[in-house]
């Protein structure tokens, strides 16, 4: 029986977002016998209604409401209004994501010791370490079916793979198969097996692919404990004279405004509308936003120093069959300051479509240049790099000074450049990458600029101290007990990896202390 | 409204004659279309000129030169122009200027006039960050790329849901490494 929660029922615990981190959480709590609704801004879909084209994916389940982009990032100006490339319908960016699912790494939870102080970087340490994180790891693991990990077997490598590891192995790198993925090598958990169809950022349409929409999500409401409401964009969280959240208000399907109360208050809205919706919710009170008193809300956002390199062969390759991100070299993720900067990177296998190919491969770019490269889309290779990126307060999501959304609430504007240790990193990576694929014989070679962000990150961070940050070790405000961040935002550093897993495992952990602190009766 | 007009029968004599100025392109200009008489297909416009449609797409093949991709998909890729120019007539003058302003600068013949691509191509990067520039290349990277009837030609299969993904074609049949 799937819950129905009164608007007026103070006992619920209210999650605003249904991706790793609100999907997750809601589950978990759920099974513990917590009554939960998650509010959840876009549509419900089910897998089945998944699109296999590029264009109209985007348009089904991307988060197309108003944003800007602005700094000194290029996606500033060739995609002005598309700051993040995200997903707004049940699931959230779990529909959307390629799968890859690492741990961060140990010194990555102590970035300020390990890299010391970094001209024009915040950095700061998690509150956290890597042991304690580790049994939640294991858990998430588990319940996502990451392959390498529980005896579940790594994927088969595709066209795009074989490439990269023979470049791995021409340039002497140890560390590449085919990845930690959250993606059935074989039927698991009711889902099956991967098919090899090449649309995993469009929505897996066989399910094989780890997303809330479709395991958490279910599962959950399967207790009776769980609500999910699609089409509720949340404008506003409010709160009593203690300072306490009390309820959480929102337009529905109708664009009418309506309000649930809440006993607590959890937000998993990603990194750009988290801190938004707790800008926006600023009140006499707490005149600089909710849980604001560090004013780090906003800041330090981050984005994973990302690029890609394509490269052309003169046989062919196909390199958008199959899974997309089925490959991974880890190599360069250590920390090795000897390289010029601080930090690593991943290189991962990625491919797009010939839609999103002539969009994103040189943004703005025209003539012989760019078409020649596109007239070998088939004899294409390509990787992802995916490195740590310094937080730098200046890189913030700051509500725009104008510009305001149908709910006549400020839109985001996502304000970016990068840090010399972004561009050193980057610039090495590109190096690396272009060397492999010489090495495999490529005829041309491509320096591929960063795309709309898909890793946000930061901008509610953990901090020990409540001067420094956000939110405590577990996700809980420093200013507001019964209010939690349960996204990425909660990032004190972004580390070299793709962020899904850490989510999640936070979010398990985040349950057992919430679970723990309501029977304690503390919130 | 534009219509691509399929199969369109063979055009007179008269009409023929009437072809000018459009480079390499073969097209032709009857009344208000444009029409490729080798290929059997016409674009009516019902805003723009068609002369200024027919330099449209050049300029389009121009921007995004691929010489295996017949005109008739560079056509379809602009013809949302005439469809905005109908609409709004700020699109309707962005574009007949803009291609006015091509023409003048490339002289007596106008820009379709000129017979090499690089001298078009500079007249081109004169203008590239001009207003009418970038709304003709910015319609293009959807309006042509996203085109299904030419992935084939660029060896892109597009869905593959329907066809059981590629688990028994070919994900990993490379054999030359």
């Amino acid at each position: 029986m799937v819950a129905k929660y009164d608007l007026n029922d103070d006992k619920v615990v209210v999650i605003i977002g249904s991706g790793a981190g609100g999907g997750t959480l809601g589950n978990e709590l759920a099974q513990k016998g917590i009554d939960v609704v998650i509010l959840e801004a876009g549509n419900r879909y089910e897998y089945a209604d998944f699109i296999n084209d590029e264009w109209d994916s985007f348009a089904q389940l991307s988060w197309g409401d108003p944003r800007t982009a602005s700094g000194g990032w290029r996606v500033a100006k060739d995609f002005s209004g598309l700051p993040a490339w995200i997903v707004k319908a049940v699931g959230g960016t779990t529909t959307h994501w390629a799968g890859a699912s690492l741990r961060l790494q140990e010194h990555e939870f102590k970035a300020l010791t390990h890299y010391g102080k970094i001209e024009g970087a915040n950095l700061l340490d998690w509150p956290l370490t890597l042991a304690e994180l580790e049994p939640y790891y294991a858990k998430a693991e588990d319940k996502m079916g990451v392959t390498r990990t529980n005896g579940i077997e790594g994927l088969p490598g595709n066209n795009n793979f074989k490439i990269l590891k023979a470049g791995a192995d021409a340039l002497g790198y140890k560390e590449c198969h085919t990845g930690n993925m959250a993606i059935n090598s074989a039927e698991r958990d009711g889902r099956m097996a991967c098919q090899q169809t090449g649309f995993c950022f469009q929505g897996c349409k066989w399910g094989a692919k780890w997303s809330t929409l479709y395991t958490e999500i279910p599962k959950g409401e399967e207790t009776g404990k769980l609500e999910v409401r699609p089409n509720s964009h949340v404008v506003k969280i409010e709160h009593d004279d203690s300072g306490k959240v009390t309820s959480v208000v929102y337009a529905d399907k109708d664009g009418k405004l309506q309000s649930q109360k809440a006993r607590i208050v959890c937000v998993a809205g990603n990194s750009i509308e988290s801190p938004r919706l707790l800008l926006n919710s600023a009140s006499s009170k707490f005149p600089d936003g909710l849980a604001n008193s560090s004013g780090q809300v906003g800041k330090n956002y981050m984005r994973h120093t990302t690029g890609s390199v394509y490269a052309i062969f003169d046989k062919p390759v196909h390199m958008y069959r199959g899974t997309t991100m089925a490959g991974i070299v880890r190599d360069e993720a250590k920390h090795d300051p000897s390289r010029g900067f601080v930090g690593g990177y991943e290189l991962e296998t990625l491919a797009l479509g010939l839609p999103f190919m002539a969009a994103f491969l040189n943004p703005g770019g025209w003539g012989r240049g760019f078409t020649t490269a596109l007239d070998h889309y088939d004899h294409m290779a390509g990787m992802w790099i995916v490195g740590e990126d310094m937080p730098q307060e200046q890189n913030a999501v700051k509500l725009h000074g104008e510009m305001k959304d149908k709910y006549a609430m400020p839109i985001p504007d996502v304000w970016f450049t990068d840090h010399p240790n972004d561009d050193a990193m980057r610039n090495h990576a590109y190096k690396q990458g272009m060397a492999m694929y010489d090495a495999v014989g490529a005829t041309r070679t491509f320096p591929t600029p960063p795309y709309p962000s898909t890793h946000n990150l930061g901008t509610n961070r953990m901090s020990e101290k409540a001067l420094d940050g956000v939110v405590n070790k577990f996700g809980q405000t420093h200013d507001i007990k019964n209010l939690f961040v349960s996204d990425g935002s909660q990032f004190t550093t972004g580390g070299a990896e793709n962020p899904t897993l850490t989510i999640v495992t936070l979010a398990i952990r985040q349950a057992d202390h919430i679970a723990k602190e309501m029977a304690a009766k503390n919130i | 409204m534009v219509t691509i007009h399929e199969g369109r029968p063979g055009l007179s004599r008269r009409e023929l004659l009437k072809r000018g100025g459009v480079g390499a392109a073969l097209l032709v200009i009857s009344g208000s279309a444009v029409i490729s008489p080798q290929h059997a297909w016409g674009l009516e416009t019902t805003a723009l000129k068609p002369e200024t449609m027919a330099t449209l797409i050049q300029m389009a093949r121009d921007i995004y030169p691929h010489d295996q991709v017949p005109d008739k998909y560079y056509a379809i890729a602009v013809k949302s122009h005439d469809e905005a120019a109908g609409k709004d007539a700020a699109h309707k003058e962005l574009i007949e200027k803009g291609i006015a302003d091509l023409d003048q600068k490339a002289g007596a013949g106008g820009y379709a006039g000129l017979g090499w691509e690089e001298e078009r191509v500079k007249l081109l990067q004169g203008i590239e960050d001009t207003p009418f520039f970038q709304a003709v290349r910015g319609g293009l990277v959807v309006g042509l790329y996203n085109q299904k009837e030419i992935w084939p030609i660029f060896g892109y299969e597009g869905e593959s849901y329907s066809k059981g993904g590629y688990i028994a074609r070919g994900f990993d049949d490379i054999e030359w490494l």
